[in-house]
């Protein structure tokens, strides 16, 4: 694969590489803020949870200044090849990942919630699901950084651990609502949370498939339907 | 006519037989080689571009097909550009006669200076034996027309060909290769002095030329390569390096070479 940054023109490696930083920033910010459910979830602890809740709007700005700067490179330099896919990449993945930081505002203002209750269960199998969860958005960025598709397809593969995951919690979870109709506040909050986590590596297994896109230029999305075989 | 030639393998899908293609094609100056071996064909009504660096040899390579590099005198040629399956280097095959079925448009417009725009376009209708006035009158409207200019000078056709702005004196010229009835038409970076306006009036005019005719283009300008061609032939120090669907080159092409080349990691 060609060099990143051996451009003839260091203005536009430059801008490439702010394209990049910008992306790889958003990245830590929805990963810190992920991260943070883990903490507010497994130790109840709401006070991480409304700090990083207010941190979601550098997220969002982020969002837009990534937006910007793939116009503006797009109608500067009229990327080909290997930089035209890094520019789609970074123009879908940007709004993958401010979807994760939505997603993760949910589920910290959730979070809140339920803290403020007696616990319904032993707080074991979310902060699980959302460790696995965080691994694929991790696993989904570094293949980004490193331009792994290996390291990529090994998070596309991982998602189904998150499905079965969140499928098992969720299956528990109206059983404890069957026996008794007071938990069905809090089970639904946590059924809810769940499904956030699922939707996020969902986002995770996205943002995988764009970086195979760009690394081989293969198109592996909807499971080899309209797939262009590896490149 | 019944030939042995018989076109290269195809490393592109094409559907139509192509009626023209170079097979083992090298140029030298003097002792220097400018095209190394090339190989390939030219699907009729589609538009090939050859893109390259400056000195890559893509202006060369395109003057061997219809002859044009051997006027330049110490020049030499080796390989066989098979046209409507005859060798256009076979002895006997007159130069004038093959550069009559391959047009060719030049960098900068050469409309002929002494002669007004009616008889540029005529000129070359007058040298292959052509010279009733309505036959003339009907080629010459025909040709403007083709080139996308008729209706821009059909009032002025008495006035010198050099009085027309650049884009139009880049349409006139290839209304005069186009009088001739060429089956192909070669453009040697035929945009390379007009503005975007212009240029993009002769991408429209060719555009529409390749349903007649087969067209090759020689451009440095990649934006343009990507735009206006169905095929993409990618020169570096006179070897093709991949030649492939235009589409496939900009986005994903083989080989490495042609990645660095396309975005802009050396030129």
């Amino acid at each position: 694969m060609s060099d990143p940054d051996g451009h003839l023109s260091r203005q536009y490696n430059k801008e490439l590489t702010t394209l990049k930083d910008l992306l790889l920033e958003m990245g830590g910010g929805v990963q810190e803020a992920l991260a943070g459910t883990i903490k507010a979830l497994g130790e109840r602890d709401s006070e991480i949870a409304e700090k990083l809740i207010i941190q979601d709007a550098k997220i969002d700005e982020l969002e837009k200044r990534v937006d910007g700067l793939c116009v503006q490179i797009l109608a500067t330099r009229q990327p080909t090849a290997v930089d035209l896919r890094f520019l789609t990449l970074g123009l879908k993945i940007t709004t993958d990942l401010e979807r994760i930081g939505d997603l993760t505002v949910n589920i910290l203002r959730m979070a809140v919630e339920v803290n403020r209750l007696p616990l319904l269960k032993k707080m074991e199998d979310l902060p699980r699901l959302a460790e696995a969860t965080l691994k694929a958005v991790k696993g989904a960025l570094d293949s980004f950084v490193e331009r792994d598709a290996e390291k990529a397809l090994d998070v596309c593969v991982g998602d189904n651990e998150v499905d079965e995951l969140a499928r098992d919690l969720e299956k528990e979870l109206e059983e404890y609502m069957r026996y008794d109709a007071a938990n069905i506040y809090r089970a639904l909050r946590l059924i809810l949370i769940a499904r956030s986590l699922e939707r996020i590596a969902d986002h995770a297994t996205n943002i995988a498939e764009q970086v195979v896109f760009m690394v081989r230029g293969s198109d592996i999305r909807h499971h080899g339907e309209g797939s262009r075989g590896p490149g | 006519m019944e030939t042995a030639h018989t076109p290269p393998q195809e490393t592109v899908a094409i559907a139509d037989k192509p009626v023209l293609w170079v097979e083992a094609v090298s140029a030298w100056y003097g002792k220097a080689l400018a095209v190394d071996d090339v190989t390939l064909s030219f699907p009729p009504r589609r538009i090939t571009a050859i893109i390259g660096p400056s000195g890559c040899g893509k202006s060369t390579f395109i003057r061997t097909i219809n002859r044009m590099h051997e006027i330049i005198p110490g020049t030499r040629v080796a390989g066989k550009v098979i046209l409507d399956g005859q060798n256009v280097y076979d002895a006997g095959v007159s130069p004038v006669a093959v550069r009559r079925r391959i047009g060719m448009v030049f960098q900068k417009p050469n409309p002929f200076p002494t002669m007004s725009v009616y008889e540029n376009v005529a000129s070359g209708w007058r040298l292959t034996g052509g010279k009733r006035k309505s036959e003339l009158d009907e080629i010459v409207e025909t040709s403007l027309r083709q080139a996308a200019l008729w209706d821009e000078v059909k009032d002025k056709l008495r006035e010198p060909g050099t009085s027309l702005s650049g884009g139009q004196q880049q349409r006139l010229c290839i209304a005069r290769a186009l009088a001739v009835k060429p089956k192909v038409l070669l453009l040697d970076e035929p945009c390379s002095a007009l503005d975007p306006t212009a240029t993009a009036k002769i991408e429209e005019t060719v555009g529409v030329l390749k349903h007649e005719l087969t067209i090759v283009i020689v451009t440095h300008n990649m934006q343009q390569a990507a735009r206006a061609s169905d095929l993409t032939g990618f020169l570096l120090t006179g070897r093709l390096i991949e030649y492939g669907e235009t589409k496939k080159i900009f986005t994903l092409p083989k080989e490495k070479l042609t990645e660095d080349y396309i975005t802009g990691r050396f030129g």
